[in-house]
């Protein structure tokens, strides 16, 4: 059977993508956050996945206000980077695993949560950015991705314990696949950030490192953040953490498993507007 | 009944909900048509007769023009449809968000090197952190021009 074999956390920057792809990552600016990925880097060729569930938000480029799912899964078999307004970032197109996607879909649909299934869409910094992280600048991308994109533009975003649920039901999709596939499950966005108005700027340094702590050791209070929470503490644009709760949603010991190993933790400030977070969790 | 909104009171800053929404619907279509060159190019050529082919308010129009990204959110846009009215002038996302502050762009890059603005003060209306009403704008971008003494820079 397929298994959930660890979990990916990071924020998604654009200009952390414009920093790797104009070839600045070596900058006194940009040198502090890549250092904080070599590990990584590292980690992801020695354990490379067969798949990866990558949960990330759109930003107002597949999904315009024509169109606003709350949830929307990948099942096409292949992705392009998309047009920002400053042209498509030079990365691998994006190969998607549709078998295991329409699986999940079915699965998860059937356990309550009412999916959208895209099987034509452009995938934008939200989803390239983690990859470049996580990957550096490959041919193509290691394997599979499953895009898994959560509205975090228009309020009301899904809760945060909605989203954790909702890891649970992608856990048991996973795991009822018959093929053995090693699934690596990604949640990224945040950590506290406002892009707008005179508040612009903000950043919670302790706060952030609060809240990581209970996603990595107590994810049930981590899920209990409201809202409001967010957007006072961690900025208008912070509520993107409540997609770090999906992938923590589905790690074994939140199913009465074992306690993952926390194989590496790392927090930056600044990235443009953004403060950067990045763990990453293994299931025993 | 009432529809909870408990962000309505914090400081700078607007909530992009279904109400803020319905109001921007074509402002935020006009911002994502940008993400086609050939249509950046019609905006850049003449941005009042492209901004007229879309039914924005005049008041959207204005705030467009004068490329005032506090005007354009208040009226309905949301930051990362507008983020490509940005990306058409070649600005970047911390450009963007920095002139929404009051701030010089060097102002801004700096306060975000030094750690960000501080949530001390900004959590609440009403409170005296640098992102609340009294204390705006910030920044010296709105201090008069040295070459034209008493006119708004």
């Amino acid at each position: 059977m397929a298994r959930i074999t660890a979990s990916v956390y990071t924020s998604h920057v654009p200009a952390i993508g414009a920093a790797i792809d104009l070839g600045k990552t070596q900058e006194d600016y940009w040198k502090p956050l890549f250092a904080g990925y070599d590990f990584s880097k590292q980690w992801m060729k020695d354990n490379k996945p067969d798949v990866i569930f990558l949960v990330y938000n759109d930003h107002a480029t597949a999904f315009s206000l024509d169109l606003i799912p709350t949830f929307a899964i990948g099942t096409a078999a292949e992705y392009q980077p998309a047009d920002e307004g400053w042209g498509p970032r030079p990365v691998p197109k994006v190969i998607g695993h549709p078998e295991l996607a329409s699986h999940i879909a079915q699965s998860v649909i059937q356990q309550d949560f009412d999916l959208t299934i895209v099987n034509k869409m452009e995938v934008d910094h939200g989803l390239t950015v983690p990859l470049s992280l996580m990957c550096g600048q490959p041919e193509a991308w290691p394997c599979p991705v499953i895009p898994f994109a959560v509205n975090v533009v228009q309020y009301p975003v899904p809760s945060g314990q909605r989203c954790f649920q909702l890891g649970k039901a992608i856990r048991k999709a996973v795991e009822s696949f018959d093929q053995d596939l090693n699934v690596q499950i990604w949640g990224t966005g945040g950590m506290s950030h406002q892009l707008q108005g005179a508040r612009a700027g903000l950043i919670n340094r302790e706060w952030d490192n609060a809240w990581l702590d209970q996603l990595i050791n107590d994810p049930e209070a981590a899920a209990a953040t409201p809202h409001i929470d967010y957007v006072r503490e961690a900025g208008s644009e912070g509520i993107e953490l409540v997609m770090w709760l999906i992938a923590r949603g589905a790690m074994a010991d939140v199913a009465g498993g074992p306690a993952p190993k926390l194989a590496h933790r790392f927090y930056h400030v600044p990235a443009s507007n953004t403060a950067v977070g990045h763990v990453i969790l293994e299931n025993s | 009944m009432a529809l909870d909104k408990p962000y309505k009171d914090v400081p700078g800053t607007i909530i992009f909900d279904a109400e803020q929404s319905r109001k921007g619907y074509w402002l935020n279509q006009f911002c994502m048509s940008l993400m086609k060159a050939e249509n950046r190019e019609r905006f850049k050529a003449d941005e009042r007769a492209y901004l007229d082919e879309w039914a924005m308010t005049e008041e959207q129009k204005q705030a467009v023009l004068a490329r005032d990204l506090n005007w354009c959110m208040r009226t309905g846009g949301n930051i990362y449809f507008l983020a490509k009215i940005g990306a058409t002038d070649g600005k970047s996302f911390q450009q963007m968000a920095g002139s929404m502050t009051g701030m010089t762009e060097e102002e801004y890059r700096n306060m975000m090197l030094k750690g960000g603005r501080s949530a001390e003060g900004n959590r609440y209306l009403g409170e005296d952190g640098d992102a609340q009403p009294q204390h705006q704008p910030q920044g010296k971008s709105h201090e008069p021009q040295q070459a034209a003494p008493g006119k708004k820079g």
